[in-house]
């Protein structure tokens, strides 16, 4: 902000929720801007919790991520998306194992059974 | 209508906010959410323009850019004293009235181990003429059974909070120290099963101070409050002993003898300003410098204004003028990095820089509780066993969640219509409920007779505070980190 200074604890905190709102709207492949006033919210996926999002905020399939196929490793990995995938934490650690690329191996990755 | 013809005719005004100004700085105190901002460059301009009336957005545009601004700047800057609530441009606003959960959790209770005392200071809440608690016919001192009963309620009312606190209160405390020894005892046994932290603190007369108890207090790493006036003639014009004694020459030696052996916990003196107590600096000076304390806090006695000892408006304003010389003291003292023992101000400066917005004057009833000897649960230690603000038993079902909740509702800066126009009830919601009670006859009413005192007071610390942020920010970090 330019022509006011935050002083105090609470003026830090309404400042940092009025640059929030501010917002912008980037794909998820764009590299993120830093700085105040750039807030990320991601296109590429829905923001309400529909497991299986198959279409993005504007009802279509253009804004998701692409390849669709790299859905799966997005969402699960990066962008800490509840995805319906196995736990790769705990119980199924190499489920992926064989799917060293995703677009082209998508078809090896594991069945794992609950 | 299009957006854009919208925008055009919105008509912007201030918002609600106390400017001031500090170190060659102009600062916002904005309302109701006590954050503070320095204005800059052309804010300065726009809150000038809008400080003479309402302006359309357009006309306000047209003056600024007369003023050499870009177009560009001039949004930008109309979009951020927007959201930061400076200027305005919409309806006016409704705040919001939102009372709190029902539970609500319990910091703190304060327990009245007894309500006997050894001294007879003329001001005493709870034997003056003004006292509303009625203790007559009731125990005089609380048992370790109804005690330990307060602490169980403490932990179990806590919820998730970590932290709790146990305060010992009287009466005058230490005139039932077995029992605060045995309740200390069981509390920390309690917080060691149930790993909460549990801390402690008491206020005493210290009449009754000595090596095992300042031992005590130190192993269990107590924090003490004193009640003492000044110096000899001061302290003895108001607190004596039945027999009209003065307890000067009495406490002093276990005063010094306490800040020497006890290095566990804070120490402080609590100084009650009455119409013939009330020269401020000298009381200050004789505390920290002749006996020693490290931090000092003044109250004037609550008191019917007709009491020959009520401090009257004119002596309230001497009291401002000489708080605010303190408060320039401290702040010299901060700017080179030094402890000041002022605590009225290093309270107020701690409270503006979390930037506090207050529902409600202070935790009574909310965080805190007072118990009476007999366990009856009061809005705190100044009202239990009163015939109002009574909320449970601890051994009878515990907190009265109904009264509570009542209390809540009733007592909330939102219910409090006189108060709804003022800069300074972020900080102040009101103010004390006893004091109201007995000034206005009802807990809930605003303390309407030392308004200008506590804008007065607020304006000093901001100024204070604005200062030490410009000259010395790293400072402010001791009030917690940002």
């Amino acid at each position: 902000m330019n022509s006011v200074r935050a002083i105090n604890r609470k003026a830090k905190k309404v400042e940092e929720i009025a640059v929030a709102e501010r917002g912008d709207l980037r794909a998820l492949q764009t590299v993120q801007p830093k700085g105040p006033g750039k807030v990320y919210h991601p296109m590429g996926c829905t923001l309400n919790f529909t497991p299986g999002w198959e279409v993005d905020i504007s009802g279509g399939t253009a804004g998701l991520c692409q390849p669709i196929e790299r859905d799966l490793f997005d969402c699960y990995l990066g962008c800490g998306w509840p995805a319906q995938v196995p736990d790769h934490l705990n119980n199924a650690p190499d489920w992926t194992d064989k799917c060293a690329s995703a677009v082209n191996d998508w078809r090896k990755v594991d069945i794992v059974f609950p | 209508m299009s957006l854009v013809t919208e925008t055009q005719e919105q008509t912007y005004h201030s918002g609600e906010y106390h400017g001031f100004t500090a170190a060659g700085v102009e600062f916002l105190y904005m309302v109701p959410s006590g954050s503070i901002f320095a204005l800059e460059g052309m804010g300065k301009r726009v809150l000038e323009l809008l400080a003479a009336g309402a302006l359309q957005r357009q006309a306000l545009i047209d003056k600024l850019l007369e003023m050499g601004y870009l177009l560009a700047e001039v949004e930008a800057t109309l979009q951020e004293l927007t959201e930061i609530d400076a200027i305005d441009c919409g309806a006016p606003r409704e705040e919001t009235f939102a009372v709190p959960l029902q539970e609500f959790p319990l910091q703190r209770v304060v327990l009245n181990v007894t309500n006997q005392c050894n001294l007879a200071c003329t001001y005493c809440y709870e034997y003056s003429e003004d006292r509303i608690t009625q203790p007559a016919g009731r125990k005089k001192f609380m048992s370790a059974d109804v005690a330990e009963a307060s602490v169980d309620m403490l932990f179990h009312e806590s919820g998730n909070r970590r932290g709790i606190h146990v305060t010992f209160f009287g009466g005058e405390t230490l005139l039932n120290f077995p029992v605060m020894r045995s309740t200390v005892e069981y509390a920390k046994r309690k917080a060691a099963k149930t790993g909460k932290e549990i801390e402690f603190s008491l206020t005493t007369n210290a009449t009754l101070l000595d090596e095992e108890k300042i031992d005590f207090l130190s192993e269990n790493r107590i924090g003490v409050t004193v009640s003492i006036d000044g110096d000899r003639e001061l302290h003895n014009s108001q607190r004596v002993f039945h027999d009209g004694r003065g307890s000067y020459d009495v406490i002093v030696p276990k005063i010094k003898e306490l800040l020497k052996r006890h290095r566990t916990n804070s120490i402080g003196a609590r100084v009650t300003l009455t119409a013939g107590v009330s020269d401020v600096r000298r009381i200050y000076r004789h505390l920290t410098e002749e006996i020693g304390f490290n931090a000092a806090g003044f109250s004037p006695a609550t008191a019917n204004p007709n009491r020959l000892y009520a401090i009257g408006p004119q002596k309230m304003d001497n009291v401002l003028d000489q708080f605010t010389e303190l408060a320039f003291e401290y702040r010299d003292c901060a700017l080179q990095n030094k402890q000041h023992g002022f605590t009225n101000v290093s309270d107020t400066l701690k409270e503006l820089h979390s930037g506090i917005s207050k529902a409600y004057a202070c935790g009574a009833g909310l965080g805190m509780l007072g118990v009476g000897t007999e366990g009856n649960v009061g809005l705190c230690h100044r009202f239990v066993d009163a015939p109002v603000a009574q909320m449970g038993h601890v051994k009878q079902g515990g907190i009265d969640r109904k009264a509570r909740r009542e209390f809540l509702t009733t007592h909330h800066i939102g219910a409090r219509y006189d108060c709804h126009a003022c800069w300074a009830r972020p900080v102040c919601a009101g103010g004390c409920y006893h004091e109201a009670f007995i000034h206005h006859g009802s807990t809930s009413a605003a303390n309407l007779h030392y308004c200008d005192w506590i804008r007065g007071w607020n304006d000093v610390c901001l100024r204070v505070y604005g200062e030490i942020a410009t000259r010395n920010p790293e400072f402010l970090n001791r009030f917690g980190e940002n």
